[in-house]
């Protein structure tokens, strides 16, 4: 269990230049915080490689390489495979990819290393949308949020998608540990940090990461709407391991929907039936939860 | 304050200096991003109880525990406020940049 | 670990197999490959070694040739010897991860299968895949049979992993031609071969004392100053090519030719530039004609980059016309050689005459006979005939 006083006072990740605010930024910190400087971190195209590899500065002060937008899964298991060819261990192998990164185009190469059983951790920071590019949706943007591909319009209520269940596929392929978890909950996600570091084989941490530029909220709010995301039911702290998920909080009642979309630009032209919408669809799959992984 | 430094990095000079293809040493940090801040955190070090939720919370990371009182790197300090928001003692105060202030 | 105690022998091998008795004596730390025809046998054979333990390397069961590259680039990052072989589709397919491994100037060692692109779908081979890449920044070279396959996997990681070169270089076979034809290949034994190629210990790898990060942006201010130096590392290669080549001959008895390989080009009067396995069968048509007393050569380019531009420009006054066998196409202009040796003969003193002869598409046999045609219109060439500069061979009508 990770306690605040032994964490290091070391920065690994300084300087970097994501906007204020950034719970990317609380995400790469403390989970090298974690994992100390024996650390290889991969970087697909994503925000967090754009901020923080722009020569000559170099944010991260472990060696890290930036990578392929589709390959994430694939240059970790080669980087595994190689340290193990050379016979160096007590390596911390990483990857940051975003959602889109992630869900959509590195599906199948995570998808991939996954099965083969390479060891490496696997951080899917989830900001809803394509935020480098400027706030495109991907198959994580949630239900009725505005992006720039899918504005709301008077034909349009914005994605008219639910999110893509990542932990649920991680699980399906019966990875040896896979969480979800949320910036806001710092204790939470190093412990699961932790896990993955000494876990062998591929660990999965799905880690949502609040966007005030893309969501449409003041920088100072990230924490909040990271809790109320959770305390509302639209995301859950969970971890899969040894063949069982175990909810890590579970809120006595699921708060409304409506203050946490209301907190956000991105779902600010909802209309109540809209809402009414979003909170079926979470009570489903809360049922779901609780019928899967609470009895 | 042990946080990481601004160094004076020495571009190369010729293309007998370059590096070996797109790589550079790491954590090498040129600039500061003081200069986006548009509200400054401030610290009531008398109100704090070093429960360091902000130190934690932080995205940058600026907030230095180590002489045992909280100090903040401006140097790299965005002014976001996450830390003022969050701080249960209302220790931190944001202030407009600038402005003068005690 | 297995002890790769190979003893030099000579076998029986194709083309493929042939790439994966190289492979195995370059000691590989990390083989990321996934299948497709007619690379099939390279990743059968190499895991039957591993099988049998009698290679040492990490096989990773890639999903997809973009991945098989990325796990290759993953590898090589953290020092790792890496090694990968495709074909057609699948090098389209890792096409992005060519720029980004020579671009990080990774030494990573490829085979590629020739073979069409689809559509029409077709599994025969012609050059078109990896001439499609000429601005990878790999370095390519076109081997004729199992022989020169086996011996330029080895040579390949020399030129790779050479000091000033540091780029990842493409081994072409012609796809069945030499991926499944048989001969007998001479194999080295694993002694001479780590006499020759030593272990690799990367100069651009991650070292935890001097940490650094690799593949980083370059902003428009420093970006063409990393792009001169992937160009001056191509142009060291012409020299080192040559070096390595000629030590190789002198280690293992088989000097290649370095850039080119000429036949019968000292007296010539024409020459047919030709790539890969169509060399030998336009040999034979050499020797017939030079019976009949025609003056002609022939110029084996091996490697398309970086180009062998200095030869060309001074083959220009040596010859009256030369012809190319292009199997490949740039639809709407002419084949990729053909182009490039042009230019490259081209000089204030008039345009050189050039017949590019479109050729051996998607496997249809270039036959003695379209070869002698070949040589026939370079001669009416030569002596001020008109010929088209452009011309397709074995075509149906």
């Amino acid at each position: 269990m990770i306690k605040m006083k032994d964490l290091t006072d070391k920065e690994y990740l300084y300087g970097h230049k994501a906007c204020p605010g950034c719970g990317m930024g609380i995400v790469g910190r403390l989970a090298t915080k974690v994992l100390g400087e024996k650390t290889i971190i991969a970087l697909p195209a994503s925000c967090m490689s754009t901020v923080t590899t722009q020569y000559p500065q170099m944010n991260y002060s472990v060696p890290s390489m930036t990578m392929a937008f589709p390959g994430t899964g694939a240059v970790l298991s080669g980087m595994s495979a190689g340290l193990k060819s050379l016979g160096v261990k007590d390596v911390n192998v990483i990857g940051f990819a975003g959602d889109g990164g992630t869900a959509d185009i590195g599906i199948q190469a995570l998808s991939g290393a996954v099965e083969r059983g390479d060891d490496f951790i696997y951080v899917c920071y989830d900001n809803e949308a394509y935020m480098n590019t400027g706030i495109q949706r991907s198959g994580m943007t949630p239900y009725g949020a505005t992006t720039t591909t899918t504005p709301s319009g008077t034909a349009s209520i914005g994605e008219k998608h639910f999110k893509k269940n990542m932990f649920e596929i991680m699980i399906a392929h019966r990875i040896p540990y896979a969480a979800t978890a949320c910036s806001s909950y710092t204790t939470d996600f190093m412990n699961k940090i932790e896990k993955a570091k000494n876990i062998k084989g591929p660990a999965y941490i799905h880690v949502m990461a609040p966007c005030p530029t893309g969501w449409g909220f003041p920088s100072e709010l990230t924490v909040e709407i990271g809790k109320m995301i959770v305390e509302c039911g639209l995301w859950y702290l969970a971890e899969y391991e040894n063949g069982k998920v175990k909810m890590n909080l579970v809120p006595k009642t699921l708060k409304p929907v409506k203050d946490y979309l209301m907190a956000q630009k991105r779902f600010k032209h909802l209309k109540d039936e809209d809402i009414k919408a979003i909170e079926e669809h979470r009570d489903s799959e809360w049922e779901l939860i609780r019928e899967n992984w609470m009895k | 304050m042990s946080k990481p430094q601004i160094v004076k990095y020495k571009m190369p000079e010729s293309q007998k200096d370059m590096p070996l293809g797109p790589s550079s040493e790491a954590g090498v940090i040129i600039e500061p991003n003081a200069g986006w801040r548009v509200m400054k955190p401030i610290i009531d070090n008398s109100k704090c109880v070093m429960c360091l939720k902000c130190w934690i919370l932080c995205p940058d990371g600026v907030i230095d525990r180590e002489k045992g009182t909280l100090e903040i790197d401006y140097n790299f300090c965005k002014g976001c406020g996450i830390c003022s928001y969050e701080c249960p003692q209302k220790a931190i105060t944001m202030v407009k940049e600038g402005k003068q202030y005690d | 670990m297995t002890n790769q105690n190979i003893v030099s022998s000579r076998e029986f091998l194709n083309g493929d197999e042939a790439v994966a008795y190289g492979a195995r004596l370059c000691r590989p730390n990390v083989v990321s490959v996934y299948p497709i025809t007619p690379q099939t046998i390279v990743v059968e054979k190499i895991s039957e070694f591993v099988a049998n333990n009698s290679m040492d390397c990490e096989y990773v069961h890639v999903e997809s040739e973009h991945s098989a590259m990325a796990a290759a680039m993953g590898a090589s990052m953290v020092g790792a010897r890496a090694f990968t072989a495709t074909s057609s589709q699948g090098l389209a397919y890792m096409h992005e991860m060519l720029h980004y491994v020579s671009g990080s100037r990774f030494p990573i060692v490829m085979m590629n299968a020739n073979r069409t692109l689809a559509a029409p779908w077709n599994i025969f081979g012609d050059q078109r895949d990896s001439m499609a890449q000429r601005d990878t920044g790999w370095i390519q070279v076109y081997v004729e049979n199992g022989q020169e396959s086996l011996d330029m996997i080895i040579q390949a990681y020399r030129l790779a992993e050479h000091e000033g070169i540091y780029l990842p270089v493409m081994v072409n076979l012609d796809g069945f031609v030499n991926t499944h034809t048989y001969e007998l290949v001479s194999i080295p034994s694993q002694k001479e071969v780590d006499e020759f190629l030593p272990a690799f210990a990367s100069k651009n790898a991650v070292d935890f004392n001097n940490p650094r990060s690799y593949c980083m942006s370059a902003s428009t201010e420093w970006n063409m100053e990393f792009r001169y130096q992937q160009h001056e590392a191509m142009m060291n290669a012409k020299k080192v090519i040559e070096s390595v080549d000629k030590e190789f001959g002198d280690k293992f008895g088989r000097y290649h030719g370095g850039m080119v390989k000429e036949y019968k080009c000292d007296d010539a009067e024409v020459v047919l530039v030709t790539t890969g396995s169509v060399s030998g069968t336009s040999r034979l048509v050499v020797d017939s004609m030079r019976e009949k007393g025609l003056k002609v050569g022939l110029v084996k380019l091996r490697f398309f980059r970086p180009f062998p531009v200095e030869y060309f420009k001074g083959l220009k006054s040596r010859v009256k016309a030369v012809g190319v066998i292009d199997r490949n196409l740039s639809f709407g202009y002419e084949g990729a050689v053909g182009s490039e040796v042009k230019s490259a003969m081209y000089d204030s003193c008039g345009s050189p005459k050039v017949i590019d002869f479109i050729a051996g598409i998607a496997g249809r046999d270039i036959k003695k006979k379209d070869i002698e045609l070949m040589y026939n219109k370079l001669l009416n060439l030569s002596k001020g005939q008109k010929e088209e500069e452009l011309q397709f061979i074995g075509m149906r009508w």
